[in-house]
């Protein structure tokens, strides 16, 4: 897309350096002169926020690992000693651990942004599929993390998850063993999975790269969902325009994250993982993080381990079919009076998802959690392709401009 | 419209059966222990520092009773740390050397045993958990981490206010209170492992104080009350030796964002003045 200025090397070396890698003219374009829709609101900032939180997990997972030790029998103890020892220890991890539900809260509500306002509607499929690319290696990144300590909930959480491997037909139980490294999850589970955390982010940040030029190619949709026509009228430079915007949303949402680092840091975990991982006693609920809770009560929710396995995936790659599970031909739901309340049914139902997952599996719990994994398919296999055909939209306004006129 | 009306109502509907009919359901199990009452602690909420002379007398409550069978896994050292009881490094130095530990090999290639230093981790009672549950019946949790590791379950809605900054709220002490009333939950008398807050009543450890058992030296009641007040605070303080450095920088960081979101909001609203968006 066409931006609002163009860079203009005036200084020698940035002209000597522009011949040879045109990086300051590029950045310029992408982060300074891109347009950007005028009638973005603060749901918009949580792109800039989740980066800043990509950035923020990898230096403090760094520091953490330059003092945390991957083997079975000293983990715990090394993660302990960075809490009491390290100077700045505590806030590392703390940071770090609050961290990553942080970044998970705003992707959670990054990926509503999007429905909402059909962001992955054409031309922005390979944008959003890209997003869902990064939320699965984003959950494997969490799991894999929340392993590392090595406690109660570590040992057993892993234990359950890799164990879902076991349900594939005829070779689950080798893939199981393979997974491990051995008859168990152990020494060796541990090192790998340390492995992988530490690698992870890093593809993750990859990802994230073309998720970004995917956007820069195709630009941001917006509260209205209609294109930017004329760059003059419908858009402003991104900066100082968004940085600044940005910037306020980052700092709103810092103050959320440093409540969380520093006064109420352990509510988020689970109390059991301050207990070091011991093989021979099971803890009587075994509960994932928070973040995975919708999907393990979809999991829990159908009494065959494989059909449970396959509804958890499914739950997930379907978000990757969006865009053509998705019929209508208006892309926001500002002008689609039926989606806002089945989007509004679907919020609640992956709340409700969430909550039923950290309840014990019993009685009205189970009834519960089969009828909202009902709910959230139906959303998409059945509410979307059918609402598009049949739903009456409000009339659409034909440009930005005219979108914020009608506005004020 | 009628039939989302009534999808929504049934959602609604459902959740709220679940909500009402689970309390029940988890009383027909038969374990249903009552909520800890959430006690007054001086470390509590963002303001909250330890009181130290209660760290000193849970110290001493530690010491004398609970380390019988719990081990510390945490160095001597951190009782002179600053935030914490407030014992001197001399104090500390003197208390180290009370313990024997065993210690090698040396030039020999031989192992021996020394008296304790202020970097050494307090001596466990027993050489291995396997040790202490063939002496005892069931191994006793180290206590490094126990004012963080056991919880009680604060149940829907408490859960969603716990870490809020409200008043009354802002909840990270469901640890001690808990470890508050299972020390005071011994209500069967003819029942030594009989507890009234411990899940599913039955704890292997018979009741550990009594009144009169510890000598203070401040004048603090020497009762069972008092002692479990103590070493439940001393406990929590052991699990979280930082915390109040952590909320001390902790209010810093809150103060110095709040004015940065404050002037990038006026910034912000300067630079879009000018946009109708
Ligand atoms: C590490 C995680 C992620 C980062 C750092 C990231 C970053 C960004 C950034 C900087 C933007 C532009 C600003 C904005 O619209 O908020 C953006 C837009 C977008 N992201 Fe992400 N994202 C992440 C994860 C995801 C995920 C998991 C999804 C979906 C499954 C997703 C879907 C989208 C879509 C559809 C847009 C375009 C929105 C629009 O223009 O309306 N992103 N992302």
């Amino acid at each position: 897309m066409h931006g609002h200025s163009t860079f203009e090397p005036k200084n020698g070396f940035v002209k000597w350096l522009e011949a040879r890698l045109p990086i300051l003219s590029f950045s310029h374009e992408s982060f300074v002169a891109y347009p950007t829709p005028k009638n973005l609101n603060y749901w918009w900032t949580f792109g800039a926020i989740l980066s800043f939180m990509l950035v923020a997990q990898i230096i403090t997972g760094v520091v953490l690992a330059m003092h945390y030790t991957p083997e079975s029998t000293m983990a715990f103890d090394s993660v302990e000693k960075i809490m009491r020892d390290v100077n700045w220890g505590w806030m590392l991890r703390y940071a770090h651990s609050n961290g990553a539900s942080m970044f998970f809260f705003a992707v959670y509500i990054h990926m509503f942004r999007g429905i909402y306002y059909g962001s992955y509607k054409a031309p922005r499929e390979v944008l959003w599929i890209l997003g869902v690319i990064i939320f699965l290696l984003m959950m494997a990144t969490g799991f894999m993390g929340y392993v590392l300590p090595w406690g109660q909930m570590s040992f057993w959480g892993a234990t359950v998850i890799t164990n879902l491997f076991s349900a594939i037909p005829f070779v689950g139980d080798q893939i199981t063993v393979w997974l491990w490294g051995g008859y168990s999850v152990g020494n060796p589970t541990l090192n790998r999975f340390f492995s992988l955390h530490y690698l992870l982010p890093f593809v993750i940040a990859a990802v994230v790269g073309l998720h970004v030029w995917a956007l820069h190619v195709v630009g941001q949709n917006n509260p209205d969902g209609v294109d930017i026509k004329d760059v003059k009228k419908d858009s402003v430079p991104f900066t100082p325009h968004a940085t600044m915007k940005d910037s306020l949303g980052i700092a709103v949402f810092l103050l959320l994250y440093a409540w969380f680092i520093f006064f109420v840091p352990n509510y988020l975990g689970d109390a059991d993982n301050y207990i070091p991982a011991n093989p021979m006693k099971t803890p009587p609920h075994i509960v994932p993080e928070w973040y995975f809770l919708p999907f393990y009560a979809i999991l829990r929710s159908i009494p065959n381990k494989l059909a449970g396995v396959v509804a958890m995936f499914a739950a997930i790659a379907l978000l990757a079919f969006l865009p053509w599970l998705d019929t209508s031909k208006v892309r926001s739901g500002k002008y689609r009076p039926l989606f806002k309340i089945f989007f509004w049914i679907f919020a609640a139902t992956a709340i409700g998802l969430g909550y039923l997952g950290a309840m014990p599996p019993e009685g009205g719990y189970v009834l519960a959690a089969r009828l909202l994994s009902v709910s959230y398919f139906a959303f998409f296999l059945v509410i979307l392709p059918v609402l598009g055909l049949v739903e009456k939209t409000k009339p659409v306004p034909a440009t930005i401009a005219d979108a914020v006129l009608a506005k004020h | 419209m009628a039939f989302m009306k009534k999808f929504g109502l049934a959602a609604a509907a459902v959740i709220g059966l679940v909500a009402l009919s689970t309390p029940s359901l988890r009383a027909a199990e038969g374990a249903e222990e009552p909520q800890p009452t959430r006690q007054n602690w001086t470390f509590a909420g963002v303001f909250g520092t330890f009181d130290k002379a209660q760290l000193k007398r849970g110290f001493q409550v530690y010491k004398e009773v609970c380390s019988s069978c719990h081990a510390l896994h945490i160095p001597m050292r951190t009782l002179a740390q600053p935030g914490g009881p407030g014992f001197t490094e001399d104090e500390v130095k003197a208390l180290a050397a009370t313990y024997t530990v065993h210690d090698g090999p040396n030039m020999q290639g031989e192992m021996f045993d020394r008296p304790g230093r202020p970097a050494d981790y307090f001596p466990a009672p027993f050489a291995n958990p396997e040790a202490a549950a063939a002496a005892l019946g069931a191994a006793p949790p180290d206590m490094s981490l126990l004012g963080k590791s056991i919880k009680y379950e604060r149940g829907f809605p408490k859960f969603l206010w716990d870490p809020l900054p409200l008043p009354g709220a802002v909840y990270q002490e469901v640890g001690p209170d808990l470890i508050y009333a299972i020390l005071n939950g011994y209500t069967h008398d003819d029942d030594p492992n009989w507890n009234l807050y411990f899940p599913g009543h039955k704890i292997a450890m018979p009741k550990p104080l009594t009144d009169g058992q510890v000598q203070y030296k401040d004048g603090a009641p020497a009762t069972v009350q008092q002692y479990a007040k103590d070493v439940s605070a001393f406990l929590f303080w052991a699990s979280e030796p930082n915390m109040e450095y952590r909320k001390l920088i902790g209010r810093r960081v809150l103060v110095f964002l709040l004015v940065f979101a404050v002037l990038l909001y006026f910034t912000k609203k300067r630079i879009w003045a000018d946009v109708a968006h």
